[in-house]
């Protein structure tokens, strides 16, 4: 099946298997590797994406479903060599180790920063509950995201 | 007429153009809308079919309808439109609490309430507020279309009212009264992305100081959502008290049919719905 997608700003066409999962559309076809494929049952959220600036887990959508979408990857956040806010937060507060579910959980952090820009520490635990990290213990992501929305709050003001 | 291909996913843009390929292609079809537990079963090899009618496109499918004596639910409204509605917060806030529980937030930006019913799962936490809000599902097919009660949709484990023709097209919720008490609980292993052990949709109303409308439905414990009809027998036009709450969480027995599984044990599960009771009562008669 045809489809066209906008990723990270940029038009991707291609001709797809009707069962070809978003996430292997993304690394496979559209060669962006930095979303990571973890459980496929949607349980980890290693495998998050924004589509149409809502934060999905691309392992149980189907690259058909995403059809005329925008997505957003890891790929898509910094931009002329600047990092994001999010990444940058991660990046300061140490919000990873082995980093297999950072790229999830930026752009979970992301989907929720878009709801709600200045989120109470409660609020970010609640909005990153479907992204597991093993590593970490959570603390140093959660100081990441507050960092973050505080960046991006001064930045709007 | 539309072309039967196999192996497809077909993207309608019409309610009646779903209809026609469901009319079509009958039970080989499966319907796909958010995809959070279809897409599970399919990625485990666990679902067979060769074509699939995403509903996701269908824009008049989505959307709360603020009506005089309802609200009207559209099937592809997702859990994450739901618990920020204003609408559902006044009249029906115990499902934003219940869609508040389901997954995590992806899960409840692609989750939908019509998924959730056609689903049919015993453990579906947006069921039991369903249930005690006695609600009516829309169905839509090219013969008619139709309401059906909460109550007779899910007819067994996994098994609906639905026909092989026929998709669901909206929710309507009775608007609940101020003077009303409406809870939702759910216990399970962790707070998000866990399947329930036990779930209660509740509501009461005290009028005189005797119980004068209660509604009580549990999911998990039973083949289907179910209502503890004995449960309520005993608790209707009664005074409240313990006393009285200790022989309703004892009629549970007769209503509850709770299995063993990889989450619970039937013990576990009937305690703790005894206990989600006797934790509602009390709710309810501070006030």
């Amino acid at each position: 099946m045809k489809i066209s997608l906008e990723i990270n700003g940029k038009k991707h066409e291609a001709d797809v298997e009707p069962r070809l999962l978003l996430v292997h559309f993304l690394r496979d076809v559209a060669n962006l590797t930095g979303t990571h494929i973890g459980c496929e049952t949607s349980l980890c959220g290693a495998c998050t994406v924004l589509l149409d600036d809502a934060a999905i887990k691309s392992c149980t959508v189907l690259a058909v479903q995403a059809d005329g979408c925008r997505v957003t990857t890891i790929e898509g956040l910094a931009s002329a060599g600047e990092l994001h806010p999010v990444q940058k937060g991660f990046w300061e507060h140490h919000g990873l180790q082995c980093g297999y579910c950072t790229p999830g959980m930026i752009m979970a952090a992301c989907g929720l920063l878009r709801e709600n820009l200045s989120p109470s520490e409660a609020e970010i635990r609640e909005g990153l509950e479907g992204n597991l990290c093993r590593c970490t213990g959570y603390q140093n992501i959660v100081d990441a995201v507050e960092s973050a929305a505080r960046e991006m709050a001064g930045a709007v003001k | 007429m539309i072309r039967l291909q196999h192996n497809v996913v077909h993207r309608p843009r019409t309610i009646d153009d779903a209809c026609t390929l469901l009319a079509e292609y009958g039970p080989s079809a499966q319907l796909l809308a958010g995809g959070t537990d279809i897409m599970v079963l399919l990625n485990a090899g666990l679902l067979q079919a060769d074509v699939f009618i995403d509903l996701w496109p269908l824009d008049e499918l989505r959307g709360i309808d603020d009506l005089p004596d309802s609200l009207r639910i559209g099937a592809l409204t997702t859990f994450s439109q739901i618990l920020r509605s204003p609408a559902v917060e006044r009249f029906a806030p115990a499902l934003a609490a219940a869609a508040r529980t389901i997954g995590a937030a992806q899960i409840q930006n692609r989750g939908t309430i019509g998924g959730n019913i056609a689903n049919a799962s015993p453990a579906a936490d947006s069921l039991p507020v369903l249930s005690c809000l006695d609600a009516d599902i829309e169905l839509a097919s090219v013969r008619s279309r139709r309401r059906v009660s909460i109550h007779s949709f899910h007819t067994g484990y996994r098994k609906t009212a639905l026909a092989a023709d026929e998709m669901i097209v909206a929710v309507h919720l009775p608007k609940t009264r101020t003077d009303e008490r409406i809870e939702f609980y759910k216990v399970g292993t962790r707070r998000a992305q866990a399947i329930s052990k036990v779930v209660l949709g509740a509501r009461m109303q005290i009028a005189g100081g005797i119980v004068e409308h209660i509604a009580l439905a549990y999911g998990s414990v039973a083949p289907t959502v179910v209502r503890a009809r004995a449960a309520e027998a005993i608790l209707l036009g009664q005074y409240p008290s313990p006393e009285l709450a200790s022989r309703a969480v004892a009629a549970l027995d007769r209503d509850l049919k709770p299995i063993t599984d990889l989450r619970s044990s039937a013990a576990y599960r009937r305690r703790v719905a005894g206990n989600l009771l006797e934790r509602f009562l009390r709710k309810a008669l501070q006030h």
